[in-house]
């Protein structure tokens, strides 16, 4: 965990302070709601359909316990008893009153939790591999650097009117979990012959009405120099992305129009006269703040211990084990994911009941730390083996140990027209008829890894474009209707989805999913052959003529 | 518009210079970056003081080369949204020096105020009264800064390293 000191938690008072004055100024008149509008963006209030919606950012995804039971506190205080989260490392409320947003957030301040930046067109919220710091094999705890990149961005006074939104990802893992390809700078963190830590940079990735992979500007840059090349991206970004047009405004279509290699000769001939300068990061910053990061002192423990062994016996421990327990970097610990994707349920949301539950599960079983992770799950990072079955019937009560992680029910959905003026169409009915259609985990497991991701509109938020199954709401002659696209993925291998066919209606969405997976199981050479695999080898062809034979 | 310099509101001393008006010798102006750029030479046998109007999407290169000459640099937010003077604001002050009244013109609302004494501006052309009146107690809202900037304020690692050598007593 970090440690906010006194600087950083003053930081957050004063913008506090500064949001309750601009709330004051809308409610009297005295500013304009488009004067407002960008103030209140700025701390992560939007306006939706029904209600002004609060986005709360999770630095990289970590949270201390009290911290989850002060996010519950404002579920039950000043919404209706629920948080959403979501596919950056963030919370949402959608039902909270304008004149008590500044109390949610002086709550919220209490224990260093902020919305600032989580919308606007700003540095976003720095968002990390859910498994930082406990996931073998990692090259080194990313969250520092995400949180170097956080304070760094905070308020920052150069880059807090870009052209567009702006978001960073890094990971420090082969397997990639923060989607970093997708995103306007994603970092790779490696080590250089000489053993020095840094990173591989990439630019201009990002999904919405015209998506990109991201492509990697500077193979390594030395982490001394990483605030300064940022920099240097965004200073260029700032002078010459468009604003002319907010379709065309992200960085992704800078670099597009540029080329990478004229962009990138842009970004070098801004950092060369500047990496020698305030930025360069000494070794007693990063230090500072790599301090300020605390570690459970692990205890020498068994791998198989007889808690586990026995319980095993349960069929339903050993899918859950089998399904949402991964290996930690120590031996004899597990990092455990919370389903927050039960059978008929909207994706992500979490009751402040759950919330608090989990928040003491943290306390007894993780060492007080629980992570939220890109696909809508909570994690426990620091779990005991032996505390498994114990852990598991307690999250099981709660309904937070469905054993379908990565599996075609852990759907990652936006909100969609249940709550969101852009909506084409409705999200969340669509994954909650799905969830009830493949509720058997036999059939869900004997399936496999399969993603489905699902947007109520161009804008993404729901990630369809990387989708494995990616579902797109559209509007037709004012019905609602979906593309449907597969082969996607967002990891290390990154790659867009494939349209099959013309779209489809609302009701059909659920069969044509169906009769994908149907072909899928009879087309794969062999039962470990996932989908997406069974995708590339073959193609669309073979599933679009199975989809549309009928239709 | 009341214009705010040195944390008060005062009157300002510039009188705009259309492009085709005849340029005194004497009196302060401002000028667009067009006619500054037509003939930077006029301005040697002038008494009074000139400042240029700079567009928000024209390379401040081409000004760096007179940056002596002149007394004002105003920068132009079209609207509060379009950040790009800052850029421009920085590049002037921490790359090139310039170290004459830099000025914030166009939609310059008070919640922009902290940004823009970070990057360097010094006086602001603000657009409502109440903003101009409320100026001294905005711009100290903030006591925590993370980023270095230009502007010389420690920032959060500098002041957490002076507490640090209170408290060791070094
Ligand atoms: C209901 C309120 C919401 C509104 C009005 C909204 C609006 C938008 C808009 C307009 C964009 C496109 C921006 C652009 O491409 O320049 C966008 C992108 C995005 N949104 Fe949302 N969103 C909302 C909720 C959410 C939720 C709940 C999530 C997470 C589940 C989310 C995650 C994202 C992500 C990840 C992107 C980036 C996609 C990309 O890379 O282009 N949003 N959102
Ligand atoms: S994808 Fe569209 S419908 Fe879904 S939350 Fe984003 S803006 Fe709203």
């Amino acid at each position: 965990m970090y440690a906010y000191d006194e600087i950083d938690r003053t930081l957050v008072n004063e913008r506090v302070s500064e949001f309750r004055d601009q709330v004051q100024r809308r409610l009297s008149g005295e500013l304009t709601e488009d004067e407002f509008k960008s103030l209140r963006l700025m701390n992560g209030v939007y306006l939706q359909l029904h209600a002004y919606m609060l986005r709360v950012a999770i630095p990289y995804g970590t949270l201390s316990s009290p911290q989850l039971r002060k996010l519950a506190h404002v579920a039950r205080r000043y919404d209706r008893g629920y948080g959403h989260f979501t596919t950056r490392q963030n919370i949402q409320y959608n039902w909270i009153k304008l004149s008590e947003l500044p109390d949610a957030l002086e709550d919220l301040a209490a224990v260093g939790i902020h919305g600032m930046q989580t919308s606007g067109n700003c540095i976003r919220n720095i968002t990390t591999d859910q498994w930082a710091g406990v996931a073998p094999g990692e090259i080194e705890d990313p969250r520092i650097w995400a949180e170097i990149l956080r304070q760094y961005s905070t308020l920052h006074p150069e880059f807090s009117f870009l052209p567009r939104k702006f978001k960073i990802a890094i990971t420090a893992s082969d397997h990639d979990r923060a989607a970093i390809k997708i995103h306007d700078i994603g970092l790779r963190i490696r080590k250089n012959e000489q053993g020095e830590t840094g990173f591989e940079v990439l630019v201009g990735g990002g999904l919405g009405r015209t998506p990109f992979i991201g492509k990697t500007i500077k193979q390594f840059v030395v982490h001394r120099d990483i605030l300064s090349y940022v920099e240097a991206i965004l200073r260029v970004y700032n002078q010459y992305g468009r604003r002319d047009n907010i379709y065309k405004a992200r960085i992704k279509i800078l670099v597009h129009e540029l080329g990478i290699e004229k962009f990138a000769q842009e970004v070098e001939d801004e950092w060369l006269q500047m990496r020698d300068g305030v930025l360069a990061l000494d070794d007693a910053v990063v230090e500072d703040i790599r301090s300020r990061f605390s570690y459970p002192a692990y205890q020498k423990l068994s791998d198989n211990p007889d808690e586990m062994k026995a319980a095993s016996a349960d069929p339903r421990f050993a899918m859950w084990l089998g399904n949402s327990v991964a290996p930690h970097r120590v031996t004899g610990y597990s990092i455990v994911t919370l389903s927050l994707k039960p059978v008929g349920m909207p994706p992500g949301d979490a009751t402040a009941e759950q919330m608090d539950a989990i928040a003491d599960l943290a306390d007894k079983y993780s060492s007080g730390e629980i992570r939220v992770g890109h696909e809508q799950n909570l994690a426990l990072p620091n779990v005991a083996k032996r505390d498994l079955p114990a852990l598991w019937r307690a999250l099981d009560k709660i309904g937070v140990a469905t054993p379908n992680v990565n599996l075609i029910t852990d759907i990652i959905a936006c909100p969609g027209l249940d709550y969101c003026s852009l909506a084409n169409a409705r999200s969340i009915p669509i994954a909650q008829e799905l969830t009830k259609r493949f509720a058997d985990p036999d059939l869900a497991n004997m399936i496999g890894k399969l993603h489905i991701n699902i947007s109520g509109c161009i804008n993404a938020c729901g990630h369809h474009h990387v989708g494995h199954i990616g579902i797109l709401g559209v509007e037709k002659n004012n019905e609602e209707f979906y593309q449907i696209t597969i082969g996607g993925r967002a990891d290390e291998q990154a790659e867009m989805g494939t349209l099959i066919g013309p779209a489809v209606p609302y009701a059909d969405v659920a069969d044509v999913v169906e009769d994908i997976v149907e072909a899928y199981l009879a087309l794969r050479a062999r039962p470990d052959e996932t989908f997406v695999e069974t995708v590339k080898r073959l193609g669309v062809t073979p599933f679009k003529e199975r989809v549309y034979a009928t239709r | 518009m009341p214009l705010v310099k040195g944390g008060k509101i005062v009157s300002d001393t510039y009188a705009g210079l259309a492009d085709d008006a005849e340029l005194a010798s004497g009196g302060n102006v401002l000028m667009s970056a067009a006619r500054f750029l037509a003939d930077p030479a006029a301005l040697a046998v002038r008494s009074g003081q000139t400042g240029v109007v700079w567009p928000n999407n024209r390379d401040i290169d081409d000004l760096v080369p007179h940056l002596a000459e002149i007394a004002v640099v105003a920068l132009v937010f079209p609207s509060f949204r379009d950040g790009r003077a800052y850029s421009q604001a920085r590049l002037l002050r921490e790359r090139h020096g310039y170290r004459g009244e830099l000025r914030a013109t166009g939609q310059v609302l008070r919640d922009q105020f902290v940004f823009m004494l970070r990057a360097g501006f010094d006086t602001f052309d603000v657009r409502k009264e109440s903003d101009a009146k409320a100026f001294a107690q905005v711009a100290e809202r903030y006591s925590v800064f993370y980023q270095p900037t230009g502007d010389g304020r420690a920032t959060a690692f500098r002041q957490r390293l002076a507490r640090q050598a209170e408290v060791t007593g070094s």
